[in-house]
Protein backbone atom coordinates (compact mmCIF):
# COMPACT_ATOMS: atom_id res chain seq x y z
CA UNK A 1 0.00 0.00 0.00
CA UNK A 2 1.71 3.36 -1.04
CA UNK A 3 3.51 2.44 -3.22
CA UNK A 4 4.30 5.22 -6.05
CA UNK A 5 1.84 7.53 -4.51
CA UNK A 6 -0.61 5.37 -4.56
CA UNK A 7 -3.69 6.49 -2.00
CA UNK A 8 -5.80 3.00 -1.25
CA UNK A 9 -8.14 3.28 1.58
CA UNK A 10 -10.78 1.59 3.27
CA UNK A 11 -14.38 2.70 2.33
CA UNK A 12 -15.94 4.78 4.68
CA UNK A 13 -18.95 6.97 4.92
CA UNK A 14 -18.83 9.97 2.86
CA UNK A 15 -20.30 13.15 3.08
CA UNK A 16 -19.98 14.69 -0.92
CA UNK A 17 -17.97 17.21 -1.79
CA UNK A 18 -19.25 19.70 -3.65
CA UNK A 19 -17.25 19.02 -7.15
CA UNK A 20 -18.84 15.12 -7.28
CA UNK A 21 -21.30 15.08 -9.67
CA UNK A 22 -22.51 11.21 -8.86
CA UNK A 23 -22.99 10.42 -5.35
CA UNK A 24 -23.92 6.77 -4.91
CA UNK A 25 -25.46 6.16 -1.03
CA UNK A 26 -25.45 3.09 0.60
CA UNK A 27 -26.51 1.21 -2.31
CA UNK A 28 -28.68 -2.11 -1.52
CA UNK A 29 -30.36 -4.48 -3.71
CA UNK A 30 -31.99 -8.22 -3.06
CA UNK A 31 -32.79 -10.22 -5.80
CA UNK A 32 -35.23 -13.60 -5.18
CA UNK A 33 -34.16 -16.50 -6.56
CA UNK A 34 -34.90 -20.24 -6.54
CA UNK A 35 -32.47 -21.09 -4.00
CA UNK A 36 -33.54 -17.89 -1.90
CA UNK A 37 -32.90 -14.28 -1.34
CA UNK A 38 -29.63 -13.21 -2.30
CA UNK A 39 -28.22 -9.51 -1.68
CA UNK A 40 -26.54 -8.73 -4.53
CA UNK A 41 -25.09 -5.57 -3.19
CA UNK A 42 -25.05 -3.65 0.65
CA UNK A 43 -24.14 -0.68 1.51
CA UNK A 44 -22.08 0.55 -1.46
CA UNK A 45 -21.06 4.25 -1.66
CA UNK A 46 -19.10 6.14 -3.32
CA UNK A 47 -19.03 9.24 -5.22
CA UNK A 48 -17.09 10.49 -9.28
CA UNK A 49 -15.87 14.14 -9.81
CA UNK A 50 -16.56 16.22 -12.48
CA UNK A 51 -14.38 15.25 -15.47
CA UNK A 52 -12.64 12.44 -13.23
CA UNK A 53 -12.22 8.69 -14.86
CA UNK A 54 -13.63 6.18 -12.04
CA UNK A 55 -13.78 2.31 -12.02
CA UNK A 56 -15.74 -0.02 -10.22
CA UNK A 57 -13.88 -3.68 -9.81
CA UNK A 58 -14.39 -6.77 -8.82
CA UNK A 59 -15.09 -10.48 -9.71
CA UNK A 60 -17.74 -12.20 -11.33
CA UNK A 61 -20.89 -11.60 -9.27
CA UNK A 62 -19.94 -9.24 -7.14
CA UNK A 63 -22.76 -7.05 -7.96
CA UNK A 64 -21.37 -4.25 -10.77
CA UNK A 65 -23.83 -4.76 -13.21
CA UNK A 66 -26.18 -3.93 -10.76
CA UNK A 67 -24.72 -0.93 -9.78
CA UNK A 68 -24.82 0.13 -13.05
CA UNK A 69 -28.59 -0.60 -13.58
CA UNK A 70 -29.41 1.16 -10.89
CA UNK A 71 -27.08 4.13 -11.17
CA UNK A 72 -28.48 3.98 -15.03
CA UNK A 73 -31.86 4.16 -13.76
CA UNK A 74 -32.84 0.68 -15.34
CA UNK A 75 -33.02 -1.43 -11.95
CA UNK A 76 -36.62 -0.55 -9.05
CA UNK A 77 -36.80 -1.50 -6.20
CA UNK A 78 -32.85 -0.81 -4.21
CA UNK A 79 -32.29 0.55 -1.06
CA UNK A 80 -30.02 4.02 -1.06
CA UNK A 81 -30.04 6.79 -3.02
CA UNK A 82 -28.41 7.97 -6.40
CA UNK A 83 -27.75 11.67 -6.85
CA UNK A 84 -26.84 13.43 -9.91
CA UNK A 85 -25.79 16.82 -9.29
CA UNK A 86 -27.10 17.05 -6.11
CA UNK A 87 -30.78 15.81 -7.16
CA UNK A 88 -31.78 12.35 -6.25
CA UNK A 89 -32.95 10.07 -9.41
CA UNK A 90 -34.66 6.49 -9.58
CA UNK A 91 -34.90 6.20 -13.62
CA UNK A 92 -33.19 7.27 -16.26
CA UNK A 93 -31.26 10.61 -16.26
CA UNK A 94 -30.69 12.63 -18.99
CA UNK A 95 -27.55 13.15 -17.49
CA UNK A 96 -26.49 9.70 -18.16
CA UNK A 97 -25.86 7.96 -20.96
CA UNK A 98 -25.08 3.96 -20.78
CA UNK A 99 -22.73 1.96 -22.85
CA UNK A 100 -23.70 -1.76 -22.47
CA UNK A 101 -21.28 -5.07 -22.41
CA UNK A 102 -23.46 -6.68 -25.10
CA UNK A 103 -23.71 -5.46 -28.69
CA UNK A 104 -26.38 -2.74 -29.02
CA UNK A 105 -26.39 -1.17 -32.22
CA UNK A 106 -29.27 -1.32 -34.47
CA UNK A 107 -28.41 -3.42 -36.92
CA UNK A 108 -31.42 -1.83 -39.40
CA UNK A 109 -29.49 1.32 -38.82
CA UNK A 110 -26.29 2.45 -40.13
CA UNK A 111 -23.60 3.75 -38.63
CA UNK A 112 -24.33 7.56 -39.22
CA UNK A 113 -28.27 6.67 -38.38
CA UNK A 114 -27.37 4.54 -34.89
CA UNK A 115 -24.68 7.83 -33.75
CA UNK A 116 -27.78 10.41 -34.74
CA UNK A 117 -30.39 7.77 -32.66
CA UNK A 118 -30.66 10.08 -29.72
CA UNK A 119 -30.50 13.09 -31.13
CA UNK A 120 -33.56 11.70 -33.60
CA UNK A 121 -35.35 10.73 -31.38
CA UNK A 122 -35.11 14.25 -29.28
CA UNK A 123 -36.06 15.96 -32.48
CA UNK A 124 -33.28 17.91 -33.99
CA UNK A 125 -33.31 18.16 -37.55
CA UNK A 126 -31.93 15.81 -39.96
CA UNK A 127 -29.40 18.02 -41.17
CA UNK A 128 -28.13 18.99 -37.39
CA UNK A 129 -28.15 15.82 -36.23
CA UNK A 130 -26.27 14.34 -38.81
CA UNK A 131 -23.66 16.80 -38.56
CA UNK A 132 -23.42 16.16 -34.61
CA UNK A 133 -23.54 12.73 -35.21
CA UNK A 134 -20.55 12.94 -38.06
CA UNK A 135 -18.20 14.51 -35.07
CA UNK A 136 -18.77 11.78 -32.86
CA UNK A 137 -18.26 8.64 -35.50
CA UNK A 138 -15.17 10.81 -36.22
CA UNK A 139 -14.16 11.07 -32.55
CA UNK A 140 -14.15 7.26 -32.30
CA UNK A 141 -12.06 6.73 -35.65
CA UNK A 142 -15.02 5.47 -37.34
CA UNK A 143 -14.84 8.24 -40.32
CA UNK A 144 -15.83 6.94 -43.66
CA UNK A 145 -18.07 4.20 -42.28
CA UNK A 146 -20.80 6.73 -42.31
CA UNK A 147 -23.26 4.56 -43.96
CA UNK A 148 -22.40 1.09 -43.07
CA UNK A 149 -24.09 -1.44 -41.44
CA UNK A 150 -23.10 -3.26 -37.97
CA UNK A 151 -23.45 -6.41 -39.75
CA UNK A 152 -20.10 -4.78 -42.08
CA UNK A 153 -18.21 -4.15 -39.22
CA UNK A 154 -16.11 -6.01 -36.82
CA UNK A 155 -16.79 -6.46 -33.09
CA UNK A 156 -14.77 -3.25 -31.70
CA UNK A 157 -15.75 -1.22 -34.23
CA UNK A 158 -19.35 -1.79 -33.49
CA UNK A 159 -18.47 -1.35 -29.42
CA UNK A 160 -16.82 2.20 -31.23
CA UNK A 161 -20.81 3.12 -32.30
CA UNK A 162 -22.39 2.63 -29.35
CA UNK A 163 -20.39 4.90 -27.30
CA UNK A 164 -20.34 7.26 -30.16
CA UNK A 165 -24.41 7.05 -30.01
CA UNK A 166 -24.19 7.65 -26.41
CA UNK A 167 -21.62 10.43 -26.47
CA UNK A 168 -24.16 12.22 -29.03
CA UNK A 169 -26.81 12.04 -26.09
CA UNK A 170 -24.45 14.87 -24.59
CA UNK A 171 -24.69 13.15 -20.96
CA UNK A 172 -22.83 14.71 -18.01
CA UNK A 173 -21.71 11.37 -17.09
CA UNK A 174 -20.89 8.15 -19.64
CA UNK A 175 -21.39 4.95 -17.80
CA UNK A 176 -19.92 1.94 -19.14
CA UNK A 177 -20.32 -1.59 -18.00
CA UNK A 178 -17.85 -3.85 -19.76
CA UNK A 179 -18.05 -2.26 -22.99
CA UNK A 180 -14.81 -4.69 -24.28
CA UNK A 181 -15.63 -7.58 -22.44
CA UNK A 182 -16.06 -9.32 -25.57
CA UNK A 183 -13.11 -7.79 -27.76
CA UNK A 184 -9.87 -9.68 -27.96
CA UNK A 185 -6.92 -8.10 -25.62
CA UNK A 186 -5.29 -6.30 -28.32
CA UNK A 187 -8.76 -4.51 -29.60
CA UNK A 188 -9.50 -3.94 -26.27
CA UNK A 189 -6.00 -1.95 -25.28
CA UNK A 190 -6.60 0.25 -28.49
CA UNK A 191 -9.87 0.79 -27.77
CA UNK A 192 -8.56 1.91 -23.98
CA UNK A 193 -6.11 3.97 -25.68
CA UNK A 194 -9.50 5.69 -28.02
CA UNK A 195 -11.55 5.68 -24.85
CA UNK A 196 -8.68 7.47 -22.94
CA UNK A 197 -8.69 10.00 -26.12
CA UNK A 198 -12.49 10.85 -25.62
CA UNK A 199 -12.16 11.11 -21.81
CA UNK A 200 -9.92 13.75 -22.16
CA UNK A 201 -11.00 15.62 -25.26
CA UNK A 202 -14.48 15.69 -23.62
CA UNK A 203 -13.42 16.30 -19.87
CA UNK A 204 -16.31 13.64 -20.04
CA UNK A 205 -16.90 12.56 -16.36
CA UNK A 206 -16.90 8.29 -16.65
CA UNK A 207 -18.04 5.66 -14.01
CA UNK A 208 -16.40 2.41 -15.65
CA UNK A 209 -17.84 -1.11 -14.39
CA UNK A 210 -15.22 -3.97 -15.24
CA UNK A 211 -13.66 -7.03 -13.97
CA UNK A 212 -10.29 -6.50 -15.64
CA UNK A 213 -7.75 -5.08 -13.93
CA UNK A 214 -5.25 -3.76 -16.70
CA UNK A 215 -7.95 -2.00 -17.95
CA UNK A 216 -9.30 -0.55 -14.82
CA UNK A 217 -5.80 0.90 -13.71
CA UNK A 218 -5.29 2.23 -18.21
CA UNK A 219 -8.07 4.18 -17.80
CA UNK A 220 -9.12 5.36 -14.38
CA UNK A 221 -8.02 8.00 -11.97
CA UNK A 222 -9.53 6.19 -9.03
CA UNK A 223 -10.54 2.58 -8.90
CA UNK A 224 -13.80 1.13 -6.83
CA UNK A 225 -12.60 -2.44 -5.86
CA UNK A 226 -15.86 -4.59 -4.67
CA UNK A 227 -16.24 -7.69 -2.48
CA UNK A 228 -17.48 -10.72 -3.43
CA UNK A 229 -21.40 -11.14 -3.35
CA UNK A 230 -22.91 -9.35 -1.27
CA UNK A 231 -21.05 -6.66 -3.35
CA UNK A 232 -19.22 -3.89 -0.87
CA UNK A 233 -16.96 -1.60 -1.65
CA UNK A 234 -13.54 -3.04 -0.15
CA UNK A 235 -11.34 -0.17 -0.82
CA UNK A 236 -11.21 3.19 -3.25
CA UNK A 237 -7.57 3.24 -4.92
CA UNK A 238 -6.53 6.57 -6.45
CA UNK A 239 -4.18 5.51 -9.90
CA UNK A 240 -1.44 8.28 -9.86
CA UNK A 241 -0.26 7.67 -13.39
CA UNK A 242 0.06 10.63 -15.59
CA UNK A 243 -2.33 12.01 -17.63
CA UNK A 244 -3.06 12.20 -20.74
CA UNK A 245 -2.29 8.81 -20.93
CA UNK A 246 -2.21 6.07 -23.92
CA UNK A 247 -1.87 2.55 -23.71
CA UNK A 248 2.39 2.76 -23.59
CA UNK A 249 2.22 2.98 -20.21
CA UNK A 250 1.03 -0.79 -19.40
CA UNK A 251 4.56 -1.17 -19.84
CA UNK A 252 5.73 0.87 -17.19
CA UNK A 253 6.68 0.19 -14.07
CA UNK A 254 4.39 1.82 -11.92
CA UNK A 255 1.47 0.15 -13.60
CA UNK A 256 2.50 -3.26 -12.97
CA UNK A 257 2.89 -2.02 -8.87
CA UNK A 258 -0.94 -0.67 -9.29
CA UNK A 259 -1.70 -3.65 -11.56
CA UNK A 260 -0.32 -5.99 -8.56
CA UNK A 261 -1.78 -3.77 -5.60
CA UNK A 262 -5.76 -3.90 -7.63
CA UNK A 263 -4.94 -8.13 -7.86
CA UNK A 264 -3.87 -8.56 -4.16
CA UNK A 265 -7.55 -6.76 -2.83
CA UNK A 266 -9.54 -8.77 -5.80
CA UNK A 267 -8.11 -12.27 -5.05
CA UNK A 268 -9.76 -13.16 -1.47
CA UNK A 269 -12.81 -11.71 -3.33
CA UNK A 270 -12.14 -13.76 -6.73
CA UNK A 271 -10.98 -17.08 -4.56
CA UNK A 272 -14.14 -16.71 -2.51
CA UNK A 273 -16.42 -15.98 -5.92
CA UNK A 274 -15.07 -19.15 -7.60
CA UNK A 275 -15.68 -21.75 -4.51
CA UNK A 276 -18.68 -20.41 -3.96
CA UNK A 277 -19.54 -21.13 -7.54
CA UNK A 278 -18.60 -24.74 -7.25
CA UNK A 279 -20.45 -25.37 -4.22
CA UNK A 280 -23.43 -23.72 -5.85
CA UNK A 281 -22.99 -26.24 -8.64
CA UNK A 282 -22.15 -28.85 -6.50
CA UNK A 283 -25.23 -28.56 -4.74
CA UNK A 284 -27.55 -28.18 -7.94
CA UNK A 285 -26.10 -31.44 -9.44
CA UNK A 286 -29.49 -34.14 -9.42
CA UNK B 1 -14.16 -9.84 -55.64
CA UNK B 2 -16.50 -10.72 -52.51
CA UNK B 3 -19.58 -9.27 -54.58
CA UNK B 4 -18.68 -10.81 -57.58
CA UNK B 5 -18.22 -14.93 -55.84
CA UNK B 6 -22.12 -13.47 -54.23
CA UNK B 7 -22.79 -12.78 -57.43
CA UNK B 8 -21.72 -15.90 -58.86
CA UNK B 9 -22.96 -17.86 -55.57
CA UNK B 10 -26.75 -16.55 -56.09
CA UNK B 11 -26.79 -17.62 -59.62
CA UNK B 12 -25.03 -21.04 -58.88
CA UNK B 13 -28.22 -21.51 -56.87
CA UNK B 14 -30.77 -20.23 -59.20
CA UNK B 15 -29.74 -22.78 -61.34
CA UNK B 16 -29.35 -25.41 -58.78
CA UNK B 17 -33.14 -24.49 -58.40
CA UNK B 18 -33.75 -24.52 -61.66
CA UNK B 19 -32.00 -28.09 -62.49
CA UNK B 20 -33.92 -29.49 -59.54
CA UNK B 21 -37.28 -28.54 -61.05
CA UNK B 22 -35.91 -30.10 -64.46
CA UNK B 23 -34.52 -33.48 -63.22
CA UNK B 24 -38.10 -33.51 -60.98
CA UNK B 25 -40.19 -32.61 -64.07
CA UNK B 26 -37.89 -35.49 -66.24
CA UNK B 27 -38.56 -37.71 -63.53
CA UNK B 28 -41.98 -37.92 -63.55
CA UNK B 29 -42.37 -37.46 -67.23
CA UNK B 30 -40.11 -40.68 -67.64
CA UNK B 31 -42.61 -42.60 -64.92
CA UNK B 32 -45.26 -41.70 -67.07
CA UNK B 33 -44.09 -42.71 -70.15
CA UNK B 34 -42.91 -46.17 -68.75
CA UNK B 35 -46.31 -46.69 -67.12
CA UNK B 36 -45.39 -46.63 -63.96
CA UNK B 37 -47.65 -43.64 -63.43
CA UNK B 38 -50.94 -43.40 -64.68
CA UNK B 39 -51.79 -40.67 -67.63
CA UNK B 40 -55.57 -40.55 -66.76
CA UNK B 41 -54.37 -39.34 -63.37
CA UNK B 42 -51.05 -37.26 -63.88
CA UNK B 43 -51.02 -35.74 -67.13
CA UNK B 44 -47.50 -35.57 -69.00
CA UNK B 45 -45.21 -32.67 -67.64
CA UNK B 46 -44.67 -31.45 -71.43
CA UNK B 47 -48.47 -31.70 -72.47
CA UNK B 48 -48.87 -29.23 -69.24
CA UNK B 49 -45.99 -27.26 -70.34
CA UNK B 50 -47.52 -27.02 -74.15
CA UNK B 51 -50.70 -26.29 -72.55
CA UNK B 52 -49.52 -23.04 -70.74
CA UNK B 53 -50.09 -20.67 -74.20
CA UNK B 54 -53.26 -22.48 -75.04
CA UNK B 55 -54.85 -21.74 -71.75
CA UNK B 56 -53.37 -17.83 -71.99
CA UNK B 57 -55.70 -17.55 -75.47
CA UNK B 58 -58.19 -19.76 -75.24
CA UNK B 59 -59.19 -19.47 -71.58
CA UNK B 60 -58.17 -15.89 -71.32
CA UNK B 61 -56.46 -16.89 -67.92
CA UNK B 62 -54.41 -13.68 -67.17
CA UNK B 63 -57.74 -11.59 -66.04
CA UNK B 64 -58.60 -14.65 -63.39
CA UNK B 65 -54.68 -14.56 -62.31
CA UNK B 66 -54.63 -10.40 -61.87
CA UNK B 67 -58.59 -11.03 -60.18
CA UNK B 68 -56.52 -13.40 -57.92
CA UNK B 69 -53.60 -11.41 -57.39
CA UNK B 70 -55.67 -8.54 -56.17
CA UNK B 71 -57.72 -10.44 -54.02
CA UNK B 72 -54.35 -11.83 -52.13
CA UNK B 73 -53.23 -8.09 -52.52
CA UNK B 74 -56.24 -6.80 -50.32
CA UNK B 75 -56.11 -10.03 -48.13
CA UNK B 76 -52.35 -9.72 -47.34
CA UNK B 77 -52.78 -6.12 -46.36
CA UNK B 78 -55.66 -6.85 -43.82
CA UNK B 79 -54.01 -9.65 -43.09
CA UNK B 80 -50.86 -7.55 -42.25
CA UNK B 81 -52.95 -4.54 -40.30
CA UNK B 82 -55.04 -6.55 -38.29
CA UNK B 83 -52.41 -9.25 -37.82
CA UNK B 84 -49.43 -6.84 -36.43
CA UNK B 85 -51.88 -4.93 -34.55
CA UNK B 86 -53.86 -8.04 -32.71
CA UNK B 87 -50.21 -9.07 -32.25
CA UNK B 88 -48.70 -5.97 -30.66
CA UNK B 89 -52.37 -5.91 -28.47
CA UNK B 90 -51.12 -9.78 -27.18
CA UNK B 91 -47.54 -8.71 -26.86
CA UNK B 92 -48.89 -5.71 -24.74
CA UNK B 93 -51.56 -7.32 -22.10
CA UNK B 94 -49.87 -10.59 -21.06
CA UNK B 95 -53.48 -11.17 -19.69
CA UNK B 96 -55.24 -11.43 -23.32
CA UNK B 97 -52.32 -13.12 -25.08
CA UNK B 98 -52.39 -15.80 -22.06
CA UNK B 99 -56.45 -16.34 -22.67
CA UNK B 100 -55.87 -16.14 -26.60
CA UNK B 101 -52.79 -17.13 -27.84
CA UNK B 102 -53.81 -20.87 -28.04
CA UNK B 103 -56.52 -20.30 -29.69
CA UNK B 104 -54.90 -18.29 -32.29
CA UNK B 105 -52.86 -21.23 -32.86
CA UNK B 106 -55.50 -23.33 -33.16
CA UNK B 107 -57.22 -21.22 -35.69
CA UNK B 108 -54.35 -21.92 -38.27
CA UNK B 109 -54.57 -25.29 -38.37
CA UNK B 110 -58.71 -25.23 -38.89
CA UNK B 111 -59.92 -26.06 -42.07
CA UNK B 112 -61.34 -22.53 -42.64
CA UNK B 113 -62.29 -23.23 -46.18
CA UNK B 114 -65.15 -25.42 -45.34
CA UNK B 115 -66.65 -22.36 -43.29
CA UNK B 116 -67.54 -20.38 -46.97
CA UNK B 117 -70.88 -21.42 -46.77
CA UNK B 118 -70.99 -18.69 -43.71
CA UNK B 119 -68.97 -16.44 -45.24
CA UNK B 120 -71.38 -15.86 -48.17
CA UNK B 121 -74.21 -15.84 -46.05
CA UNK B 122 -72.54 -12.65 -44.37
CA UNK B 123 -70.82 -11.36 -47.54
CA UNK B 124 -72.95 -12.80 -50.25
CA UNK B 125 -71.00 -14.47 -54.04
CA UNK B 126 -68.15 -11.92 -54.14
CA UNK B 127 -64.78 -10.93 -53.99
CA UNK B 128 -65.89 -10.11 -50.09
CA UNK B 129 -66.29 -13.63 -49.49
CA UNK B 130 -63.07 -14.41 -50.85
CA UNK B 131 -60.43 -11.89 -49.72
CA UNK B 132 -62.38 -12.36 -46.07
CA UNK B 133 -61.92 -15.86 -46.33
CA UNK B 134 -57.42 -15.37 -47.37
CA UNK B 135 -58.30 -13.14 -44.18
CA UNK B 136 -59.29 -15.28 -42.31
CA UNK B 137 -56.73 -17.82 -43.02
CA UNK B 138 -53.44 -15.45 -43.08
CA UNK B 139 -54.11 -13.76 -39.92
CA UNK B 140 -52.93 -16.91 -36.99
CA UNK B 141 -49.12 -17.02 -38.55
CA UNK B 142 -48.93 -13.01 -38.58
CA UNK B 143 -50.02 -12.75 -34.95
CA UNK B 144 -48.40 -15.41 -33.30
CA UNK B 145 -44.95 -14.16 -35.08
CA UNK B 146 -45.74 -10.88 -34.28
CA UNK B 147 -45.88 -11.75 -31.11
CA UNK B 148 -42.87 -13.58 -30.74
CA UNK B 149 -40.63 -10.78 -33.12
CA UNK B 150 -41.89 -8.15 -30.09
CA UNK B 151 -41.31 -10.99 -27.37
CA UNK B 152 -37.67 -12.00 -28.64
CA UNK B 153 -36.74 -8.09 -28.34
CA UNK B 154 -33.36 -8.37 -27.11
CA UNK B 155 -32.90 -6.91 -23.61
CA UNK B 156 -30.29 -4.90 -24.20
CA UNK B 157 -31.95 -2.94 -27.47
CA UNK B 158 -34.67 -1.73 -24.99
CA UNK B 159 -32.38 -0.56 -22.08
CA UNK B 160 -30.77 1.18 -24.62
CA UNK B 161 -34.08 2.91 -25.67
CA UNK B 162 -34.69 3.13 -21.81
CA UNK B 163 -31.53 5.13 -21.02
CA UNK B 164 -32.67 7.45 -23.90
CA UNK B 165 -36.01 8.51 -22.23
CA UNK B 166 -38.03 6.67 -24.99
CA UNK B 167 -41.53 7.22 -24.57
CA UNK B 168 -43.53 4.58 -25.07
CA UNK B 169 -44.46 5.11 -28.28
CA UNK B 170 -41.18 5.72 -29.42
CA UNK B 171 -39.90 2.62 -27.58
CA UNK B 172 -42.32 0.60 -29.82
CA UNK B 173 -42.04 2.52 -33.31
CA UNK B 174 -37.99 2.86 -33.31
CA UNK B 175 -36.71 -0.43 -31.02
CA UNK B 176 -39.42 -3.18 -30.64
CA UNK B 177 -40.87 -2.74 -34.57
CA UNK B 178 -38.23 -2.81 -36.46
CA UNK B 179 -36.68 -5.72 -33.74
CA UNK B 180 -39.50 -7.65 -34.70
CA UNK B 181 -39.61 -7.05 -38.19
CA UNK B 182 -37.46 -10.25 -39.63
CA UNK B 183 -40.36 -12.35 -37.52
CA UNK B 184 -43.29 -10.27 -38.42
CA UNK B 185 -42.23 -11.23 -42.21
CA UNK B 186 -41.90 -14.85 -41.52
CA UNK B 187 -45.69 -15.10 -40.23
CA UNK B 188 -46.63 -12.83 -43.81
CA UNK B 189 -45.15 -15.11 -45.63
CA UNK B 190 -46.53 -17.90 -44.00
CA UNK B 191 -50.06 -15.89 -43.75
CA UNK B 192 -49.80 -15.65 -47.49
CA UNK B 193 -49.34 -19.30 -48.23
CA UNK B 194 -52.50 -19.62 -46.07
CA UNK B 195 -54.29 -16.43 -47.54
CA UNK B 196 -53.39 -18.09 -51.28
CA UNK B 197 -54.38 -21.75 -50.41
CA UNK B 198 -57.83 -20.20 -48.88
CA UNK B 199 -58.64 -17.42 -51.77
CA UNK B 200 -58.12 -20.54 -54.78
CA UNK B 201 -59.53 -22.78 -52.57
CA UNK B 202 -62.86 -20.90 -51.87
CA UNK B 203 -62.64 -19.23 -55.66
CA UNK B 204 -62.75 -22.74 -57.18
CA UNK B 205 -65.76 -23.92 -55.03
CA UNK B 206 -68.00 -21.04 -55.32
CA UNK B 207 -67.51 -20.49 -58.89
CA UNK B 208 -66.29 -16.58 -58.67
CA UNK B 209 -63.75 -16.02 -60.76
CA UNK B 210 -60.07 -16.01 -60.39
CA UNK B 211 -57.18 -18.88 -61.07
CA UNK B 212 -59.63 -21.02 -58.95
CA UNK B 213 -62.42 -20.90 -61.12
CA UNK B 214 -60.56 -21.38 -64.44
CA UNK B 215 -59.09 -24.59 -62.53
CA UNK B 216 -62.71 -25.56 -61.36
CA UNK B 217 -64.07 -25.64 -65.02
CA UNK B 218 -61.18 -27.00 -66.56
CA UNK B 219 -61.08 -29.89 -64.32
CA UNK B 220 -64.84 -30.48 -64.78
CA UNK B 221 -63.87 -30.63 -68.26
CA UNK B 222 -61.34 -32.94 -67.37
CA UNK B 223 -58.72 -31.09 -69.13
CA UNK B 224 -55.55 -32.43 -67.14
CA UNK B 225 -52.75 -30.77 -68.63
CA UNK B 226 -54.47 -27.05 -68.35
CA UNK B 227 -55.89 -27.32 -65.04
CA UNK B 228 -52.11 -28.21 -64.00
CA UNK B 229 -50.94 -25.22 -66.30
CA UNK B 230 -53.51 -23.62 -64.00
CA UNK B 231 -51.87 -24.64 -61.05
CA UNK B 232 -48.97 -23.31 -62.48
CA UNK B 233 -50.20 -19.59 -62.44
CA UNK B 234 -51.46 -20.12 -58.93
CA UNK B 235 -47.74 -20.74 -57.91
CA UNK B 236 -46.46 -17.87 -60.56
CA UNK B 237 -49.10 -15.73 -57.92
CA UNK B 238 -47.47 -17.40 -55.09
CA UNK B 239 -43.78 -16.86 -56.09
CA UNK B 240 -44.61 -13.24 -56.92
CA UNK B 241 -45.68 -12.29 -53.20
CA UNK B 242 -42.77 -13.83 -51.50
CA UNK B 243 -40.48 -11.86 -53.64
CA UNK B 244 -42.43 -8.72 -53.04
CA UNK B 245 -42.86 -9.49 -48.80
CA UNK B 246 -38.68 -9.74 -49.43
CA UNK B 247 -38.21 -6.57 -50.95
CA UNK B 248 -40.41 -4.75 -48.73
CA UNK B 249 -38.55 -6.41 -45.91
CA UNK B 250 -34.91 -5.45 -47.29
CA UNK B 251 -36.45 -2.10 -47.75
CA UNK B 252 -37.41 -1.65 -44.47
CA UNK B 253 -34.08 -3.49 -42.71
CA UNK B 254 -31.25 -2.49 -45.44
CA UNK B 255 -28.51 -3.81 -42.84
CA UNK B 256 -30.04 -7.67 -41.82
Amino acid sequence: MGAIGTEARPAQAMAPPPDWVLVVEDLGKRFDTPDGAVTAVDGVSFGVRKGEFLSVIGPSGCGKTTVFNIVGGLEPGYQGRVRIGGEEVRGPHKSIGMVFQEESTFPWRTVLENVSFPLEVAGVARAERHQRARRFISLVGLAGFENRYPSELSGGMRQRVAIARTLAFEPTILLMDEPFAALDEQTRLILGDKVLQIQQELAQTTLLITHNITEAVQLSDRIVVMTFRPGRVKRIVEIDLPRPRTSEIVGSEAFGRYVAQVWNDLREEATRGMAESEIGALSRRP
Amino acid sequence: MAAGERALGAAGAVAFGIAVIAAATAAVEGLLRIGLLNRYIVPLPSEVLASFPRIVVEENILAPFVVTCKECLYAMLLVAVFGILTGTLLHRFVALRAATETWVAALASAPIALMYPLFLVLFGRSATTVVAMGLIAGLPPAILKTVEGLGGTRRVLINVGRSFNLTAGQMFAKILLPAALPNIFVGLRLGLIFCLINIVGVEFMINFGGLGHVINELAERYDLPGTYAAIGFVILVSILFLILTERIERCLQPGT
